[in-house]
């Protein structure tokens, strides 16, 4: 079992996260093309190595970005996502 | 170029036998790469190998190569659990898994390779009144498309699988499934290995220890691949490279709507024959068959962590495990023999992508996800009419890239109740 580290709760086991999405997106407005939406549902880098996501802990209900490798599953950090939009 | 090969048959088994065994022709040749071809397929899997063999056959291409970073059928190919059916919801996916279903039919005669097809049936169990509503609204989706189906009672579940926990108590009581009688099992190693000979034997050539680096780009074209073997240059490209689709995509400078997974499956000890039909249960999302070895093949959902890593965690497999010894209560005594997990490419809608990509002369056959093995005859039959003809085959036009942008999913984890 691996653990996860969420910034709210701690180390929790994987069972009670769940992977989001990519970071990084901008969802799109109402003058946004087929495409900015297409890209924005569904298209992804989906990258083989160092990864950037946002995840949630079901337990509190928080997501937050996980920064972890992809082919090796090592996590190197997680922290909160408000602290991310105040960049 | 035709190559020499010995025809399989039991009068060469005898004649051999007779001979000592020394006229058997290799398999397949491995030459050295060419500096250029008229098409390239990346990946050495069975949609792969496929597609070669169907440009020589039916596209009169044989001046092929098959790039491969391992070797042939070392990914989902030789991981999967040989599960072949067509029991989907729309029509744009019974015609092409039907498709490929009845190539598979006729497989073994057309590349004079045992793939050791199995159609012994498959019933996918409801546990409530209504899962048995969406089960009826999935035999009369595929009857209305031409497709065998049969709404099995309690009854005929429990003789078919008398092996099943049919107790009152149950925590998933058997109310009765669908039954897809042409549905069943094949060789996996023997699809990829006999589209391999056929393909070589038509002239095209297997390249296995080599990697595709980067793609070569000339007046915003795809001209060819740069390989851990030097540059090999062709007028078109075909990926079929399941779970890697997104990083070789990377380096044509494109996205993929794919999120790749491992998806996990387990073989028990060799037990003498107590199965002989494919049970998947939509209470516990495991599946699972015997092997000719005797050994049950079992799998279910997916890791929910987006993985390359060619290996499963423990919590699903704790999952599988107790669906499994939920269903069968009596292969809880049996000891698991092998673990693995494949990289499976996922997609949003649960359909396949087949089509050309954003980078003209690379085309696309990806996002099989959780059931590519079923496709294979199909999806290299629809990749070779792509990159010999230039434009779709009508049944790969719905699975087009475009329909991400478009709207027009094909959703068939809504539609036939894909567990993942």
């Amino acid at each position: 079992m691996q653990l996860i580290s969420c910034p709210f709760c701690g180390l929790r086991d994987e069972t009670e996260f769940r992977f989001g999405a990519e970071a990084g997106k901008r969802r799109g407005t109402a003058s946004s093309s087929a495409e900015e939406w297409a890209n924005y549902l569904y298209f992804q880098g989906n990258p083989k190595g160092q990864t950037r996501e946002i995840w949630v802990h079901l337990a509190c209900g928080e997501f937050f970005m996980l920064e972890r490798d992809s082919m090796t599953h090592e996590i190197h950090q997680s922290y909160c996502i408000r602290k991310e939009d105040q960049k | 170029m035709i190559r020499r090969r010995s025809h399989y048959s039991a009068f060469t088994l005898f004649k051999e036998g007779l001979l000592g065994q020394v006229g058997w022709q290799p398999t397949w040749a491995s030459p050295e790469p060419k500096p250029a071809y008229d098409a390239i397929v990346v990946g050495g899997g069975g949609h792969g190998l496929a597609t070669a063999y169907y440009l020589a056959k039916n596209h009169g291409l044989p001046n092929v190569a098959v790039i491969e970073k391992g070797w042939l059928g070392g990914g989902n190919t030789g991981r999967n659990t040989t599960v072949v059916r067509s029991n989907y919801f729309y029509p744009e996916s019974v015609a092409l898994y039907d498709f490929a279903l009845r190539l598979y039919e006729g497989l073994s005669r057309e590349l004079n390779y045992n793939i050791m097809l199995s159609q012994r049936g498959m019933v996918v169990v409801a546990h409530s009144e209504f899962e048995m509503e969406i089960s009826a609204r999935l035999v009369n989706a595929m009857q209305i498309n031409g497709v065998d189906a049969e709404l099995f009672s309690r009854e005929q579940v429990i003789e078919i699988a008398p092996a099943m926990n049919a107790r009152p108590d149950a925590r998933y009581p058997i109310f009765g499934g669908v039954w897809q009688s042409r549905a069943g099992v094949a060789r996996h190693d023997a699809v990829a290995w006999g589209y391999a000979r056929g393909a070589s034997h038509l002239g095209v050539d297997i390249i296995q220890n080599c990697e595709v680096l980067d793609f070569i780009f000339e007046a915003g074209r795809c001209c060819g691949v740069v390989t851990s073997l030097g540059e090999i240059r062709a007028g078109r490209v075909g990926l079929a490279v399941a779970g890697h689709s997104s990083v070789l995509a990377a380096k044509a400078g494109f996205q993929l709507p794919i999120q790749s997974y491992a998806l996990q499956a387990m073989v028990s000890e060799p037990v003498k024959p107590v199965l002989d039909t494919v049970v998947l249960s939509l209470g516990t999302g495991t599946y699972v068959s015997q092997s000719d070895k005797g050994e049950l093949v079992f799998g279910g959902g997916l890791d929910r962590i987006p993985s390359y890593a060619q290996r499963g965690n423990p919590p699903l497999q704790e999952q599988v495990i107790s669906g499994l010894v939920e269903m069968f209560p009596a292969f809880g005594q049996l000891k698991l023999l092998r673990q693995w997990a494949g990289i499976v490419d996922i997609v949003p809608d649960s359909s396949p992508i087949i089509g050309p990509s954003p980078l003209p002369g690379l085309y696309l056959n990806c996002g099989w996800g959780t059931g590519g093995f079923k496709a294979i005859p199909a999806g290299g039959w629809l990749l070779a009419h792509l990159m010999a003809i230039g434009s779709h085959h009508e049944i790969s036009r719905p699975f087009d890239l475009g329909r991400f942008t478009s709207g027009r999913l094909i959703d068939e984890a809504a539609g036939s109740g894909i567990a993942h």
